[in-house]
C-alpha cells in the first residue's frame, strides 16, 4: 500500500496495528509488552515513593512529611514494588517473550490465558492505586496483625484486594509456563539440553504455583477479619496474632526466590554469550534452580526468629536457611568459573551481568548474618535486612533485570540501543547502588530500627550518604528509560542475531515472526555450544513429529 | 574519631559474644566477596576479546571443582550454625537468679513495673552486673523491645507472654528501640534503659513513684475477685490450689501436660477452658476484661509467691 | 480416526499435544487450590487443637442432618459428572445434556442447603461480627470456629457457583454439538475440577461437622 517502502518484512509488531490488535492479541511477544510498559510504570511509582523516604531521611527530625504519611509512604514503596514490579518482571515480560521461542514454539500453551494474567495484573494493579489515592495503606508490605486486621485506619482492604487478585495474574503465568515447557519442546530438545534460563523459569514457576495461594488466603483471612470482624487473628478472641506471619512467610519467602531466580536464568544467558562458552557446571546450576525453589519453601521461619515462635523452631528454620544458601554459592562459582580462558565482551548487558555476580554475592553473604541465630536476634527488623534484600533484590534481581532487556532489545525491538550510554548508565547505577545501601548495613548493625520516620541524631550522617547514593542511583534509571525509547526510532537496525550467540531464539529474525520461527526448529546439541557453529546445533525444516 | 559512630558499644554479658560470631562472619564474607570479585575482575581483563573470531575452549565442568565449592561453604554455613544456635539458646534461657521485670507495651509507650513496686514510663532502671528477665506482653497490637547496646531483641505480643534477659556490664543510658512496626508513632516509641550500681538502683527503688509490691497489688485483685472461694489451698475446693503451682507441670485433661508458666495462668484467667486441669470440672468462669494486663501481671505475681513456705511463714 | 472434526489451537503441534496440555494444565491448577484451601486447613486445625473443648461445642450447633444431605447430594453430583464426561467421550449429546443438567441441579441443590444453614446461623446469632451470642466462657474460641466456618464453607460456595457456570457453559458447547469421541477435553476437565471440589466438601464435613459429636 505504501508506495515507496519496498520490502517491508512482517514481523509481529508491524503485522496489524491499532490498539486493539494490542489489547486484544494472543501473542506471547506483544503480552510481553503491555507488561513491560505496565511494571514500568509501576517501577517508577515505586521509586517515587522510595525518593520521598530518602528525602525525608535526610534529617532526624520527620520534617518533610507526618508519620502517618511516612508510614503510608514505605507501604506502598514495599506493596508497588513486590508485588507490581519484581515478582512480574523477569517472568512476565522476559519469561513470557522468550520461553516458547527458547523452546522452539509458536507461542505458550495458553495464549488467551495469557492475555487474561496481564489483564487481571491490571485490575490488581487499579485496586492498589485507588487504594493509594484514597489515602494509602499503612502497615508495611508485610500487613503484620492485629494492626493491619484491627487497628489501622488506612485502606487496607482495598490494597489486599489488588495483591490478592493480581496474584492470580502469577499464577496463571506459572501455569503457562509449567505446561509449555513440558509439552512443547522442540524436537530434540531434552531437559539437559534447555537454556538454564528455561530452568530458572520453570523453578520459579514450581514457586508461583505452590506459593502464591498461600498468601491469598492469608490476606483473604486478613479482610475478612477487616470487613466483617471474623476474630481469626484477633487475641481478643484468642486468636494468634503469629498465625498470620507463619501464613504470610510461607509465600513471602519463597517470593523471593521468584524474585531472583529469574534474574539467575538471566545471569547464564548473559555470562555465556558475553564468554562465547558454555555456562561452566551446566547441571549443577539447573539442578540448583531446583532446589532453590524446594529448599525455599521450608525456611519462612527465619523471619521470625524473635516472633516468640518456640527455639526449636528457630533452629530448624536456622540450619535450612544455611543449607538454601549453598545452591546459589554453587551458581556464583560456576558463573565465576565460565569467565576463565573466556572471550570476555564487556558489552552493557555484561557490564550488569558481573555487577549482578559481585552485589549478589554481597547481599547473599549478609543473608548468611541473618541465618545466624544469635545475629539475627541483633539485627532483625534493623536496616541491616533492607540493606540485605535490596543488596540481592537491586543489585542482584533489577541488575539482571536491566541487563536481560538490554541483551534482548535487539530481538523484541529490531533496533540496536546507544551502547556508550548504556554503559555509563550502568555504571551510575552500579556506583549510586552501592552508596546508597552499603551505609544501611552499618546502621543496622549500629541498631537503627526499620520503618522509622524519625531517627536519633548520631544516624544522620550514613543517613545523608545514602540519601546521595539514591540520587545517584535515580539517574542512573531514568537513562535507560529515555535511550531506550530513543532506539526505537533512531537505534541502528539489528541483524537477526547481532551478538552472534547461540540460543534458538536467536535463530530468527529480529524481530521475529509472530510465529516465532518460519520452519521448525530441531535441536542437537546442548545449551550453548559456542564451540559449534549455530548450523551444527540447529536443523531447521523438518517435520515436526520426529 | 569520626564524630558519629560507626559501631555500636558492648554493654551486655551477650554484647561481645555476639560481636565475636559477627566478626567471623564478617571475616568470611569479606573473604568470598573480595575472592568472586577479585576473580571476576581478573578473569574480564585477562580474557577479554581480542578478536571477534576467538575460540574459547570447550569446558564444561569438573566434579571435583563442583564437590570441593559444596563442601568448602556447607562446612562454613555449619559452623556458623552451630556457634549461633548455642548462643541463641544462652540468650533464650535466662539464669534462675534474674531479677523479674514486667514491661507492657502498648501503642506508643512502655510501661514497667518492678516486683517492689516502683513503675516508669519509657524508661527502665535496672542494677548492674546482675541478670535481668523481663516478661513482655502488649495491650494492643505487636511490638518489640530492642536495645541495640545489649544485643537483645524480643517482639512484645498482646494476649502472650515473651521474655528476654540480659546483664548489664556498663553504667550509662542506652537506647531503647521499638523494633516492630506498630502505627503511627512507632518511630517515637523509643526509650532509655538506665543501667545504674546496685546500690544506687537500691535507693532509687524506694523513690517517689514506689507503690506497693506487685504481688500485693496482686493480692488485692485475688480477693477482691474472690478467686479464693474456689481456688482453695487445700486443693479440695472447685478449682486446683495455687500453692506451689507457679513452675510445676500440671497434669490436664486428656493426658497432656503443661508446666505453669506465666502464659498458663495468664491463659486460664482468660480462656479458662483452654486447658482442664485433671479431676477439675470445666466451670471456671473467664475474667476477660475485668482485668488489665496490668493486673495479670501483679496476680501472677501474687501466685508466684505463694510458695509453701511463705504460707507457713505467715501462719 | 478422524481427525477433521477436532481442530486444534495453532500453538499445538496436533490434538494429541494440546490434550496433553490441556490435561497438564488443570492438574497443575488443581494444585494451586489445594495451596489455596491448605492454608484455611492449617489455620483451622490450629485452632482445634488449642481451643479442643470450645470447637467441639460450637461443631454442635451445626445442623448435622443438613450437612449429611449435603454430603449426599455433592457425592451424586460427583456420579452425574462422571457420567456426562462417559457420555462425552462415547460423543453421545443428549446424555452429555442430560447429566450436565442433573450435576447443575444436584449442586444447586447443594447451595440452597447451605444457604438454608447460613440464614440459620443469622436466626441463632452464630454469625461473628454480627450480634454473635455465645456461652461467655467459650465464646472467643467459638467465633473463631465459626470464622472458619464461614471462610471455609463460603470459598467453597463460590467454587460451586463458579462450578456450577463452567457447567453452563458446556451445556451451551453440547447442546451446539461441539464434543465427540475425538475431541471432549472441556468435559473431562470441567470433570476434573468438579471432583475436586466435592473432594474438599468431604474433608471440610467432617472436620467441622462431626468434632467431638455424641452421636445417638
Amino acid at each position: 500500500m505504501n508506495g515507496h517502502v519496498t520490502e517491508r518484512r512482517l514481523h509481529y509488531l508491524n503485522v496489524n496495528y491499532g490498539v486493539k490488535s494490542w489489547l486484544l492479541t494472543t501473542d506471547h511477544k506483544r503480552i510481553a509488552w503491555l507488561y513491560l510498559i505496565s511494571i514500568t510504570f509501576f517501577f517508577f511509582i515505586g521509586g517515587l515513593f522510595a525518593t520521598l523516604i530518602r528525602l525525608e531521611l535526610l534529617t532526624p527530625q520527620g520534617d518533610l512529611v507526618q508519620s502517618e504519611t511516612y508510614n503510608k509512604l514505605f507501604t506502598m514503596h514495599g506493596v508497588t514494588m513486590v508485588f507490581f514490579f519484581l515478582i512480574p518482571s523477569i517472568p512476565a515480560v522476559l519469561g513470557n517473550f522468550l520461553v516458547p521461542m527458547m523452546i522452539g514454539a509458536r507461542d505458550l500453551a495458553f495464549p488467551r490465558l495469557n492475555l487474561a494474567s496481564w489483564y487481571i495484573f491490571i485490575v490488581g494493579g487499579f485496586f492498589t492505586i485507588a487504594a493509594a489515592a484514597a489515602g494509602g495503606v499503612d502497615t508495611g508490605w508485610t500487613f503484620y496483625t492485629p494492626y493491619s486486621s484491627i487497628y489501622s485506619n488506612t485502606h487496607v482492604a482495598l490494597t489486599v484486594i489488588g495483591i490478592f487478585t493480581t496474584g492470580f495474574s502469577s499464577i496463571l503465568t506459572g501455569l503457562n509456563f509449567i505446561v509449555t515447557i513440558h509439552t512443547m519442546r522442540a524436537p530434540g530438545l531434552t531437559w539437559f539440553r534447555l537454556p538454564l534460563f528455561i530452568w530458572a523459569m520453570y523453578a520459579t514457576s514450581i514457586i508461583f504455583i505452590l506459593g502464591t495461594p498461600v498468601i491469598a488466603i492469608a490476606l483473604t483471612l486478613v479482610a475478612l477479619e477487616r470487613l466483617f470482624h471474623f476474630g481469626i487473628f484477633d487475641p481478643a478472641y484468642g486468636g494468634d496474632p503469629v498465625l498470620f506471619q507463619h501464613l504470610f512467610w510461607f509465600y513471602s519467602h519463597p517470593a523471593v526466590y521468584i524474585m531472583i531466580l529469574p534474574g539467575m536464568g538471566v545471569e547464564s544467558e548473559l555470562i555465556s554469550c558475553f564468554t562465547r562458552k558454555r555456562v561452566y557446571g551446566y547441571r549443577f546450576v539447573a539442578f540448583s534452580s531446583v532446589a532453590i525453589a524446594i529448599i525455599g519453601f521450608l525456611v519462612w521461619g527465619h523471619h521470625m526468629f524473635v516472633a516468640g515462635q518456640s527455639v526449636h523452631a528457630g533452629m530448624v528454620f536456622s540450619l535450612l536457611s544455611f543449607l538454601v544458601a549453598i545452591p546459589s554459592a554453587i551458581k556464583v562459582f560456576n558463573w565465576t568459573a565460565t569467565l576463565y580462558k573466556g572471550s570476555v565482551l564487556l558489552s552493557a548487558p555484561m557490564l550488569y551481568a558481573l555487577g549482578f555476580i559481585g552485589l549478589f554475592t554481597i547481599g547473599g553473604l549478609t543473608g548468611l548474618f541473618l541465618a545466624t541465630l544469635a545475629v539475627d536476634v541483633h539485627v532483625h527488623d534493623t536496616y541491616f535486612v533492607i540493606a540485605h534484600f535490596h543488596y540481592i533484590m537491586v543489585g542482584g534481581a533489577v541488575m539482571a533485570y536491566l541487563g536481560g532487556i538490554h541483551f534482548w532489545w535487539p530481538k523484541m525491538t529490531g533496533r540496536i540501543y546507544p551502547e556508550s550510554w548504556a554503559r555509563i548508565a550502568a555504571l551510575i547505577i552500579f556506583i549510586g547502588f552501592n552508596l546508597t545501601f552499603f551505609p544501611q548495613f552499618v546502621l543496622g548493625y549500629l541498631g537503627m530500627p526499620r520503618r522509622y520516620h524519625v531517627y536519633p541524631p548520631e544516624f544522620q550522617v550514613l543517613n545523608v550518604m545514602s540519601t546521595a547514593g539514591a540520587s545517584i542511583l535515580a539517574v542512573g534509571y531514568v537513562l535507560p528509560l529515555l535511550y531506550l525509547i530513543w532506539s526505537l526510532r533512531y537505534g541502528a537496525i539489528a541483524a537477526a542475531n547481532p551478538w552472534r550467540a547461540r540460543g534458538l531464539e536467536w535463530q530468527t529474525a529480529s524481530p521475529p515472526p509472530t510465529d516465532n520461527f518460519e520452519l521448525t526448529p530441531i535441536v542437537t546439541e546442548a545449551a550453548y555450544a559456542y564451540e559449534k557453529e549455530p548450523e551444527e546445533v540447529y536443523v531447521f525444516g523438518k517435520p515436526a513429529h520426529v | 574519631m569520626l564524630g558519629f559512630p560507626l559501631f555500636p558499644e558492648q554493654a551486655s554479658t551477650m554484647a561481645g559474644r555476639v560481636d565475636a560470631l559477627f566478626y567471623f562472619l564478617l571475616a568470611v564474607s569479606v573473604f568470598f566477596a573480595s575472592l568472586i570479585c577479585i576473580l571476576i575482575v581478573t578473569f574480564a581483563v585477562k580474557y577479554r576479546r581480542r578478536s571477534e573470531d576467538e575460540r574459547p575452549p570447550l569446558i564444561e565442568g569438573d566434579l571435583r571443582l563442583e564437590v570441593f565449592w559444596t563442601v568448602v561453604p556447607l562446612g562454613l554455613t555449619m559452623i556458623m550454625f552451630f556457634w549461633g544456635a548455642k548462643l541463641f539458646f544462652t540468650t533464650n534461657y535466662p539464669p534462675r537468679d534474674s531479677l523479674e521485670i514486667n514491661v507492657v507495651a502498648k501503642q506508643w509507650m512502655w510501661k514497667a513495673q518492678h516486683p517492689e513496686g516502683r513503675s516508669e514510663i519509657d524508661e527502665l532502671h535496672v542494677p548492674l552486673g546482675r541478670p535481668i528477665k523481663l516478661i513482655l506482653t502488649s495491650q494492643d497490637v505487636i511490638h518489640d523491645f530492642f536495645v541495640p547496646a545489649f544485643r537483645v531483641k524480643k517482639d512484645v505480643l498482646p494476649g502472650r507472654y515473651t521474655t528476654v534477659w540480659f546483664e548489664a556490664t556498663k553504667a550509662g543510658e542506652y537506647h531503647l528501640f521499638c523494633a516492630q512496626y506498630c502505627g503511627t508513632q512507632h518511630s517515637g516509641m523509643v526509650g532509655r534503659i538506665v543501667v545504674m550500681d546496685p546500690a544506687r538502683y537500691e535507693s532509687w527503688l524506694g523513690g517517689e513513684t514506689a507503690g506497693v509490691s506487685m504481688a500485693s497489688a496482686g493480692e488485692k485483685i485475688y480477693q477482691r475477685l474472690a478467686c479464693n472461694t474456689c481456688h482453695l489451698e487445700s486443693g479440695t475446693g472447685r478449682g486446683p490450689s495455687l500453692v506451689g503451682l507457679f513452675g510445676k507441670k500440671v497434669q490436664l485433661q486428656g493426658g497432656q501436660s503443661v508446666t505453669a508458666d506465666e502464659s498458663y495462668i495468664r491463659e486460664s484467667i482468660v480462656e479458662p477452658r483452654a486447658k482442664i486441669v485433671a479431676g477439675y470440672p470445666p466451670i471456671m468462669p473467664t475474667f476477660k476484661g475485668l482485668i488489665s494486663e496490668d493486673g495479670i501481671l501483679q496476680i501472677i505475681a501474687y501466685i508466684k509467691s505463694l510458695t509453701h513456705e511463705g504460707i507457713q511463714a505467715k501462719k | 480416526m478422524s481427525e477433521a472434526s477436532a481442530v486444534h489451537a495453532h500453538q499445538f503441534d496436533d490434538i494429541s499435544q494440546q490434550h496433553e496440555a490441556s490435561w497438564n494444565g488443570m492438574w497443575v491448577f488443581l494444585a494451586t487450590e489445594v495451596m489455596f484451601f491448605g492454608g484455611m486447613f492449617t489455620g483451622y486445625t490450629i485452632y482445634r487443637y488449642a481451643y479442643a473443648q470450645a470447637f467441639a461445642s460450637a461443631s454442635n450447633h451445626l445442623d448435622i442432618v443438613l450437612g449429611t444431605i449435603n454430603t449426599a447430594v455433592l457425592i451424586c453430583s460427583s456420579f452425574t459428572m462422571a457420567l456426562s464426561v462417559r457420555s462425552a467421550q462415547l460423543g453421545l449429546r443428549k446424555p452429555i445434556m442430560i447429566f450436565l443438567l442433573l450435576t447443575m441441579i444436584l449442586g444447586a441443590v447443594f447451595l440452597g442447603i447451605k444457604f438454608t444453614e447460613y440464614y440459620q446461623k443469622f436466626d441463632e446469632h452464630l454469625v461473628p461480627g454480627y450480634d454473635f451470642s455465645y456461652e461467655p466462657s467459650l465464646a472467643r474460641p467459638a467465633a473463631i470456629f465459626f470464622s472458619f466456618y464461614f471462610a471455609l464453607t463460603g470459598v467453597h460456595a463460590l467454587h460451586m457457583i463458579i462450578g456450577i457456570g463452567l457447567l453452563t457453559w458446556l451445556m451451551v458447547k453440547a447442546w451446539r454439538d461441539r464434543f465427540s469421541r475425538e475431541y471432549n477435553t472441556p468435559v473431562e476437565l470441567v470433570g476434573l475440577y468438579w471432583h475436586f471440589v466435592d473432594i474438599i466438601w468431604i474433608f471440610l464435613f467432617p472436620l467441622l461437622y462431626l468434632l467431638g459429636r455424641h452421636l445417638g
